[in-house]
């Protein structure tokens, strides 16, 4: 049985690398094969790096709280932060076939996130802070 | 992440390990540049020993691309990608702006 867990991490790009070994362990206990462990890792990976870098507009004092559940062999994670929020429908899908001299790697993130993960979903709060929820879904393998 | 890098007569290596992520991309991007301030263009990236790369270094692959092809001055190209990274790159459409190859020798022996 996998257990539920949250962890704080501050939100600095150094810690990307521990808040990924935290999402694969829960990823892998859900049963996911590797290469949906390794688009769960991306998505998170991406999501907090957005969190840095626009909601608390870089490195800094914030902190971002990362939490997992796995219910039915479904994995949930929940990103909260307590930066600005942001629109995410104002985030241009980037034209993955563009020419190169157009293409910029700009939205490329939210662009993972939304194509790896089952169910996206944004919730911004001044009170309770900003809360990301990812879910991906049993049997959803790439 | 560390970056080894190996001239041969006709290119460069890149062999990259670990995390490509926004706490490491800068230090590849600078790499990368420093090649080609060198006049380095002809560039592989050995990306079998890479556990992760977000869209933090696909960016920097991107703009490592246009610096080379901008006046036909050379390219980047990638050998030995994991395939679930390799899944990535082709949810990114990564197949057009680069050439891949299973096996460093050859992308060396491609220039």
């Amino acid at each position: 049985m996998c257990k539920k867990e949250t962890r704080t991490f501050p939100a600095e790009y150094d810690s990307l690398a521990a808040i990924d070994q935290f999402i694969a362990d829960a990823a892998r206990c859900a049963g996911f094969d590797r290469c949906t462990v390794y688009q769960v890792q991306l998505a998170v990976d991406e999501a907090c790096s957005n969190i840095i870098e626009h909601a608390y507009g870089g490195e800094g004092p914030g902190v971002i709280e990362c939490s997992h559940r796995v219910e039915d062999g479904n994995l949930t994670v929940v990103l909260r932060d307590y930066g600005d929020p942001f629109d995410p429908e104002s985030v241009p899908e980037p034209d993955i076939e563009a020419d190169l001299e157009e293409r910029t790697g700009g939205g490329l993130g939210l662009f993972f996130i939304r194509r790896i993960m089952d169910e996206v979903t944004f919730d911004f709060d001044s009170e309770v802070g900003n809360v990301l929820t990812l879910v991906k879904r049993k049997g959803s393998f790439c | 992440m560390e970056i080894a890098t190996r001239e041969f007569k006709r290119c460069t290596v890149v062999e990259v390990s670990g995390r490509i992520d926004s706490a490491t991309a800068p230090e590849l991007a600078e790499t990368f540049q420093d090649l080609q301030a060198d006049g380095q263009c002809n560039l592989v990236l050995d990306m079998s020993d890479v556990d992760f790369i977000s869209s933090a270094g696909l960016r920097v692959l991107i703009d490592t691309q246009k610096r080379c092809q901008r006046q036909n001055r050379g390219k980047l190209v990638l050998a030995e990608v994991p395939e679930h990274i390799y899944e990535a790159f082709d949810l990114a459409g990564f197949d057009a702006l680069f050439s891949f190859y299973d096996e460093e020798i050859e992308a060396v022996g491609s220039f």
